[in-house]
């Protein structure tokens, strides 16, 4: 175990890259930001960097924290490996919602996007099912959540293509582009919002780690050491599907975070869920932004699903972390 | 301790534990013994609050199983599986941790958790891979862990699912001296094993199930007679005497 970093060495370099991806990523770009001018709020530097790149690297930040403290807590809540935060349906509800709004071209609902509120709706009420199908009376398993999240995720997955079937052309590229993910410029009322609903809830995931630790390795486990394996399940899943649909309600699919961030950060830290959530959001956070600033500068002004450079980036280095420790036993 | 009246369970219908009527009510050291399927399992289950839609009346200190706050129940009773999977880099260490959860406050230990971990992984022989991962463990080393897990608990009764399963003579030998030794101390401890000798060697009473009934209930010599060991597991045998004059069972051709 000579290689895992200690926890507070470990939690202050994840900071450190959280606190270096907000201060340097904003600066980089095709044009050049002058940060006298811009502070100085002159056009067009103040622009680029307070308007354009700054909302878009926190959202990229918020986005990718919250999806992979999300991957953490469902990889233990269903003990499985390859568990992501959307493998229980909450990304497909929310892009079938995405998707029934673009079909209809509806603009706005109560002041919002209306692509976003259908979205949220859609995680919602994916999250609701499951949880009503999953559940025997006050019981639930992770086996009858998973069956009923995964059943749930593939009728979605059928209604969209249906929809896009079904749309025009203009709508059908609109979907497609949807289906891709990808992170935007958003105003700073939308990011506040998004804060003030996901990162207390991430808070609660991480103070109840040690009973994620428990239900990590069995319901019976957890429920011998005191802990209504029941409730804490539904309480996991709620909360991980709420910040999983809120954030992918205004970026869209984004996979691979959730599923490569928490599981490099396993060799690295260990299994302990009281040191692994919240590094898999201080890491989860810079992965993403950097991600889109490659997204949105590799071919510029051309932009690339940031989702194409999760993959292409995270999974060559996810192979490198496990040559690296051939012996371990990781799988 | 325990006190169970008319206790029986079913899964869909079918019946595996019927009428059980029994009394825990001093520091002991019992082996629970029948043929597979018996519900010597579905027994320990319920006695360690983990089968909650039993019928009939299971009391724990005058009061009712299901009526147990988990937590509070958990500070009195530890329960010892056969075998755990475990998918995750969890290290032995960890896993021993985890016996500590309903003594916890917060998220982090106290010295006083650190101190119940290190006994019950002495105990238990378990310190010289305290840092390995549990996964590349040895199914018997795998087994000292758990036990130390459930110890770290600090309970006062402790249940065991086929404790020595997976572990080599020596070991066997030091984890039912070791279960003498609690129950010297003051523990109540139950095992559910098919090891009759062990059983005969160092259990004060052992309680015999067979299809969900209780069929004896007495100390070794009683219970580990031919007669009885026919009448549940349809073998002949013969008693020897074995050490310390408790009886030792011969069986095979």
């Amino acid at each position: 175990m000579a290689s895992k970093l200690p926890p507070p060495r470990a939690l202050l370099l994840a900071s450190l890259a959280l606190l270096a991806a907000a201060l340097l990523l904003p600066l980089v770009g095709p044009a050049r930001v002058d940060l006298a001018r811009a502070f100085a709020r002159l056009s067009p530097d103040y622009e680029i960097l307070f308007i354009t790149r700054l909302p878009r690297v926190l959202l990229a930040l918020l986005a990718g924290g919250t999806l992979a403290a999300a991957g953490a807590l469902f990889q233990a809540l269903l003990r499985d490996a390859l568990a992501t935060p959307y493998t229980l349906g909450v990304s497909s509800g929310a892009s079938l919602g995405a998707v029934l709004a673009i079909s209809l071209g509806a603009q706005q609902v109560l002041g919002l996007p209306a692509v976003w509120a259908a979205a949220f709706l859609g995680a919602a009420t994916v999250l609701t099912l499951v949880v009503a199908i999953a559940s025997e009376g006050r019981r639930m398993s992770s086996f009858t959540l998973l069956l009923a999240g995964v059943t749930v995720n593939s009728i979605c997955l059928a209604l969209i293509l249906l929809l896009q079937y079904l749309a025009g052309f203009a709508q059908s590229i609109a979907i497609v582009r949807w289906l891709m993910g990808g992170i935007e410029a958003v105003s700073y009322t939308t990011l506040a919002a998004l804060t003030a609903a996901v990162l207390p809830v991430v808070a609660w995931i991480c103070w109840k780690a040690r009973e994620w630790n428990l239900l990590a390795v069995g319901e019976e486990w957890a429920a011998a050491r005191g802990v209504d394996s029941h409730r804490l399940l539904r309480a996991g899943y709620l909360a991980g599907s709420f910040i999983t649909g809120s954030v992918t309600a205004l970026t869209g699919p984004i996979g691979f975070v959730g599923l490569i961030v928490p599981h490099a950060l396993r060799l690295k830290v260990g299994a302990d869920h009281r040191l692994l959530i919240p590094c898999s959001f201080l890491v989860g956070a810079p992965f993403l932004a950097l991600c889109d600033t490659l997204a949105r500068t590799a071919l510029a002004p051309t932009e690339i699903p940031v989702g194409i450079i999760t993959a292409m980036l995270g999974g060559p280095f996810f192979i490198w972390l496990l040559r690296s420790r051939r012996r371990s036993l990781w799988l | 301790m325990y006190r169970l009246h008319g206790l029986g369970m079913s899964y869909n219908g079918t019946p595996v534990l019927r009428d059980v009527t029994l009394r825990f009510s001093e520091p002991q050291l019992i082996a629970l013994v029948g043929p597979n399927g018996a519900g010597k399992s579905t027994l320990l289950g319920i006695l360690a609050g983990l089968r909650p839609q039993y019928s009939g009346s299971c009391l724990y200190r005058d009061r009712e199983l299901r009526r147990w706050p988990r937590r509070a129940f958990a500070r009195e009773v530890s329960f010892v599986p056969q075998t755990v999977r475990i998918e995750f880099p969890f290290t032995a260490e960890q896993v021993v941790l985890m016996g500590r959860t309903p003594h916890a406050g917060g998220l982090f230990e106290s010295p006083a958790d650190w101190q119940a971990v290190d006994e019950a992984m002495r105990l238990t022989d378990t310190l010289a891979f305290r840092h390995r991962d549990f996964r590349s463990l040895s199914g018997g080393e795998r087994q000292l862990v758990l036990l130390a897990s459930a110890l770290a608990q600090q309970p006062r009764v402790l249940l065991l699912d086929e404790p020595t399963t997976f572990l080599d003579l020596r070991h066997q030998i030091a984890i039912y001296r070791l279960l003498a030794d609690l129950r010297r101390q003051g523990l109540l401890v139950i095992a559910a094993t098919h090891d009759l000798n062990l059983a005969a060697a160092y259990a004060d009473r052992v309680v015999a199930l067979r299809a969900g009934r209780i069929i004896a209930d007495a100390p070794p010599d009683q219970v580990l007679h031919p007669a009885v060991i026919r009448e549940l597991f349809d073998v002949e045998t013969r008693t020897a005497q074995g050490p310390r004059g408790r009886p030792w069972i011969l069986y095979g051709e």
